[in-house]
């Protein structure tokens, strides 16, 4: 089940490993998007850090980590397709953490509470 | 036709011919240190060149053929006798090498010009003194942090952090960061302006300098600015006076003498110099007596036996920024157009230019969103927030539109806490004539937007090219010709 | 008033729109306290009495001696076609091409400098200009402490000593280490796994051409970047920084069809690998088509820029220095593949004509080792001052007095050479030196 954070990440939990993506509001709110700066393997970040980074052709955005751990894989189909993105973002994954402390999924909002987050912007 | 120079080319042409060779063709290096082959520049006659630029200009919009009411860029007319005193030979041809030669008996009439220009810099603003080294508007921001980083570290403060106003030009952060200062940025109130509470609660001993526009960047007047430089002088931060507005308050408010401490101008904005659709400009930079130290490298001196000199550089200078005098051939021509203005024309261009704006507010206020229903500066902010809600007609629908009336479109989507704002600044050098014409082409555009919003789409339709895809530029990337 | 259109009718005519009586009281919001407490100047002149003013300053400077000096400034050849083309004010009074639709003229002449840059240069890709040579090695410098995420720039003591000064300016500010070498330095000794880049200069500021191909494969075995500058129009027959493996070009465009005028405008170039065209500073053209499928050109990757990332941005410049560009642009147009390979070979023999001549002199030392292009450094038995005021007394601009740049550099002159200068100037100079010493 995925869950979200305020800065509209999202991260779907199986075992050790979150895949982490952005929501389909803030796709849409960065518009067409031409870069994502994606991080190093082995990569470690605590929660909230900026971990990647994404360009539109208007704006450009942060991507924090929504949960503590170390990168294992990113989703290197962006590197040559971002428009991927903006095609669905709900199913195009950006990286993936091993998290270090799986209870911080906790505190991230369900789908339900984020509709409510975002419909308050 | 959109072709380029390079798909023009035909082998065996060429524009130029050179001055007769004298001397023996001695070319006699090893290969290793020549080129494989020559550089595949195109080949042309002169003519052909002549009419490849000549058709390519006819598809800018300009100042000399068209309104250009930007925002924050104070797009006035260019005065024609600046370019012919710049086309003087003893300035187009003075050679910079003179300085390091330490020769100033050749360079007098510039070392006098640059004097001369530091001294009505100096009137004009209330400062102490000027380096006329750098480039542009950010050069100069980049120069004064710098200096005020200087400062601090000559005093031994521990300063991390700049602030800035979230409404400020990009240029503020960014020139900040060039410097490795943290930036805060403190949200602006219900009248557009640095909110005095939250500034409070964001200034701290680690503050080196808070930035400023004044007017700020909704072409407003903060009522608040002496208390901000208050409070700010107390915790030893210094007042950064963004100079983007001063054609707002020619003759009217120095900043030296409301508290600033350093202040960067930009010369090719409110001193009217050609902006060559892009640059160069000039951005000279004013500071405080405490701040002279810290001036870069190359200031002119006088003294009765000498003449005009170059001064030693003080050992707390931060050193060079541009190698001479920066864009030396855009402050001459900056110094030439305020000699024609002197004392009451400089006032004069305030008062027209606050004039100008307040007209083209009062005839489209009923038209779009006011959000900040008072009399402006220089410039007025105005918003296209309710037509985009009701008929999905954006602010950039709108600019599309008016560039079919021959209307260089306003300065949109800034400030950025406005949304789907349009900024329009006239100048003072625009008729009423003018500014009749566009606030019509503007309300015709609001009506069009009601009745058919559909139609907003295929602007431009008149001009060499309809909206270009720059989502297609971005993400194939193609900014140079290659042959296939 | 000229320049300000206002009629009394006018006037009244806006005050009655705005619904107040004096113009005055538009500016109500600002307190009486925080006015002007003096604005003293000069009444206002007629244009005409203004360019008498200057024309007299213009008269106290001085440009009619033969110029042999140079040090990255040079007195070349302007066509009148550059002049005629740049002046026109759809180009001149232009602003920043931010409407595309309304700036094509702007934009694909941009993109045609970009191309023009990258064929001259041998490099991938390049922005549309920064400020000047120095400063656009400084901003060389910021993206190779980027792009290796390393804090240390050596700095080769070929390289023109203002963008030096220049660079450490820049990086003053940030954790950074800047080595400067000596004459005696080798660059193994300094490389380390903290080094992001090495620049260097060919020809070098003294003249002296090398190549630098296996110097820059050293540099990648060690992951570090090769920033290296090179006068433009020697690229006109030398190696190109591309063919020697350079990471980062960066350059003074003054030499392609821009006055002197005193130091600037001029532009700086910086070109570099298309992997790194995100690190590039600075505005970018690019190529794409209108929705009806038209060739078109746009200011792209504008992302990473200071009016969309601010602080994050790559750096804080926001102009280019676009006329200039302009000027090179058509400079190198009409100058064309042959006409430019010409040009550089007319300065290299000019300079080497001048420099065999100077040879044959007894008491003059010449200071470079490896062969030279359009310039190099002689040294006499008199002082720099001394040489350059009995040469300008006999109507030379005779060089650049390299004490002023060098530490133990007395009575050492840098010599430099363009297509200008005839057979019977550079064998007047000879002749004078002759007199002189």
């Amino acid at each position: 089940m995925k869950k979200y954070t305020n800065e509209h990440e999202w991260a779907e939990l199986d075992g050790d490993i979150a895949t982490v993506g952005l929501s389909d509001y803030a796709i849409k709110e960065l518009g067409d998007i031409t870069f994502v700066e994606l991080p190093e393997m082995g990569q470690v970040a605590k929660k909230g850090e900026s971990i990647a980074f994404i360009e539109s052709v208007k704006a450009a955005s942060d991507i924090y980590a929504p949960l503590s751990g170390e990168v294992v894989a990113v989703n290197s189909e962006l590197d040559t397709a971002p428009e991927l993105l903006n095609d669905d973002a709900s199913q195009t994954w950006i990286l993936k953490i091993k998290v270090s402390d799986s209870s911080e999924m906790d505190t991230l909002l369900d789908e339900s509470e984020y509709k409510i987050f975002i419909s308050a912007l | 036709m959109s072709a380029t120079i390079f798909e023009k080319s035909h082998i065996g042409r060429g524009g130029i011919r050179l001055p007769k060779h004298q001397v023996q063709d001695a070319i006699n290096l090893p290969k290793s240190l020549l080129r494989e082959e020559k550089a595949k520049l195109p080949e042309l006659s002169e003519f052909d060149v002549v009419r490849h630029f000549t058709n390519l200009s006819k598809k800018n919009y300009s100042i000399d053929s068209n309104f250009y009411p930007l925002g924050s860029c104070t797009m006035k007319y260019n005065p024609k006798v600046e370019e012919r005193v710049a086309n003087l030979d003893g300035f187009a041809n003075l050679h910079p090498h003179h300085i390091t030669n330490a020769k100033s008996n050749f360079i007098q009439g510039s070392l006098e010009s640059l004097k001369i220009l530091e001294d009505d810099l100096k009137e004009i603003t209330g400062m102490d003194a000027f380096t006329l080294t750098p480039e542009a508007g950010a050069h100069g921001e980049m120069t004064g942090i710098m200096m005020i980083g200087a400062y601090h570290k000559k005093r031994g403060n521990k300063k991390r952090f700049v602030i800035v106003p979230d409404s400020s030009h990009g240029t503020n952060p960014a020139s900040a960061a060039m410097v490795d200062f943290e930036v805060i940025t403190v949200k602006s109130d219900k009248n557009g302006a640095m909110d005095v509470e939250a500034f409070k609660e964001a200034i701290n001993d680690e503050v080196a300098a808070v930035m400023m526009t004044v007017p700020n960047t909704v072409g407003l007047f903060n009522p608040g600015i002496k208390e901000i430089c208050d409070i700010a002088h107390s915790y030893d931060a210094l007042m950064y006076y963004d100079g983007a507005n001063l054609n707002a308050i020619l003759g009217l408010i120095r900043p030296g003498d409301i508290g600033f401490d350093v202040v960067h101008l930009n010369l090719h904005k409110t001193f009217a110099t050609p902006h060559g659709g892009g640059g160069p400009g000039s951005g000279p930079v004013g500071v405080k007596d405490k701040l002279i130290e810290f001036l870069p490298d190359l200031r002119v001196g006088y003294e009765k036996q000498k003449g005009y000199f170059i001064k030693e550089p003080s050992p707390y200078s931060i050193g060079k920024v541009s190698p001479f005098f920066g864009n030396y051939m855009i402050s001459l021509r900056a110094l030439v157009y305020m000699q024609t203005l002197g004392k009451e024309g400089m006032i004069n261009v305030s008062r027209k230019a606050v004039l100008n704006a307040n007209y083209i507010l009062s005839k489209l206020k009923n038209y779009l969103d006011v959000p900040y229903d008072t009399f402006c500066m220089h410039e007025c902010v105005l918003s296209a927030q309710s037509l985009y809600k009701q008929y999905h007609v954006s602010t950039l629908d709108i600019a599309k539109y008016l560039l079919d009336f021959g209307i260089h479109a306003p300065t949109i989507y800034f400030p950025l806490i406005v949304h789907e704002a349009i900024m329009i600044e006239p100048t003072e050098t625009e008729n009423i004539d003018t500014m009749d014409y566009f606030c019509q082409k503007v309300i015709d555009a609001v009506e069009l937007a009601k009745n058919d919003p559909e139609a907003f789409k295929e602007f431009p339709k008149t001009l060499p090219i309809s909206r270009a895809d720059e989502t297609k530029a971005a993400r194939s990337l193609n900014i140079r010709w290659q042959e296939d | 008033m000229p320049y300000t259109p206002h009629t009394k009718d006018d006037v009244q005519a806006m005050l009655a729109q705005i619904d107040i009586e004096d113009e005055q009281e538009l500016f109500d919001s600002i307190p009486q306290e925080l006015r002007a407490k003096q604005f003293e100047l000069k009444d206002g002149l007629s244009e005409f009495e203004v360019y008498e003013n200057f024309k007299e300053l213009a008269n106290k400077n001085e440009t009619s001696k033969v110029c042999f000096l140079g040090g990255g400034y040079y007195d070349h050849i302007i066509p009148s076609a550059v002049d005629a083309l740049s002046n026109r004010s759809e180009f001149y009074t232009a602003y920043t091409p931010y409407q595309a639709e309304a700036s094509q003229g702007t934009l694909q002449a941009l993109y045609e400098y970009q191309t023009l840059i990258c064929e001259l240069s041998g490099m991938e890709v390049t922005n549309a200009s920064m400020y000047d040579g120095g400063t656009a090695m400084a901003e060389a410098a910021l993206m190779a402490i980027r792009i290796t995420k390393r804090d240390k720039i050596i700095i080769d003591i070929g390289v023109n000593p203002i963008y030096i000064k220049i660079v450490k300016t820049y990086l003053a500010y940030h954790d950074i280490k800047t080595v400067v070498m000596s004459l005696e330095d080798k660059l193994d000794s300094l490389l380390d796994a903290n080094t992001a880049g090495y620049i260097f200069q060919n020809p070098n500021f003294f003249g002296s051409i090398e190549d630098f191909t296996s110097i820059i494969e050293a540099l990648h075995v060690n992951k570090s970047l090769a920033i290296m500058s090179a006068y433009p129009i020697a690229l006109g027959v030398l190696k190109t920084p591309g063919e020697m493996g350079a990471d980062i070009y960066c350059a003074d465009g003054q030499s392609l069809g821009n006055y002197l005028g005193f130091g600037g405008p001029s532009f700086g170039i910086l070109a570099t690998k298309q992997k790194y065209v995100r690190n590039l500073p600075g505005r970018i053209v690019g190529m794409t088509n209108d929705r009806d499928g038209k060739r078109a050109f746009v200011l792209t990757l504008q992302a990473r820029e200071q009016h969309i990332r601010r602080a994050r941005a790559t750096s804080n410049i926001c102009s280019n220095q676009n006329l200039m560009t302009l000027r090179a642009t058509i400079f190198m147009s009409l100058l064309g593949k042959e006409g430019f390979a010409k040009l550089a070979l007319q300065n290299y023999n000019n300079a080497n004509y001048l420099l065999s001549e100077l040879k044959k002199i007894e008491n003059i030392k010449i200071f470079n080792r490896s062969p030279i292009f359009n310039e190099f450094v002689i040294e006499t038995p008199l002082s720099g001052d001394e040489f350059l005021d009995k040469m300008s007394q006999r109507g030379f601009f005779a060089g650049l007095k390299l004490e002023s740049l060098f530490e133990n550099f007395e009575k050492r002159i840098l010599v430099s050479v363009t297509e200008k200068r005839t057979k019977a100037q550079m064998d007047s100079f000879v002749s004078s030196i002759k007199e002189v010493l």
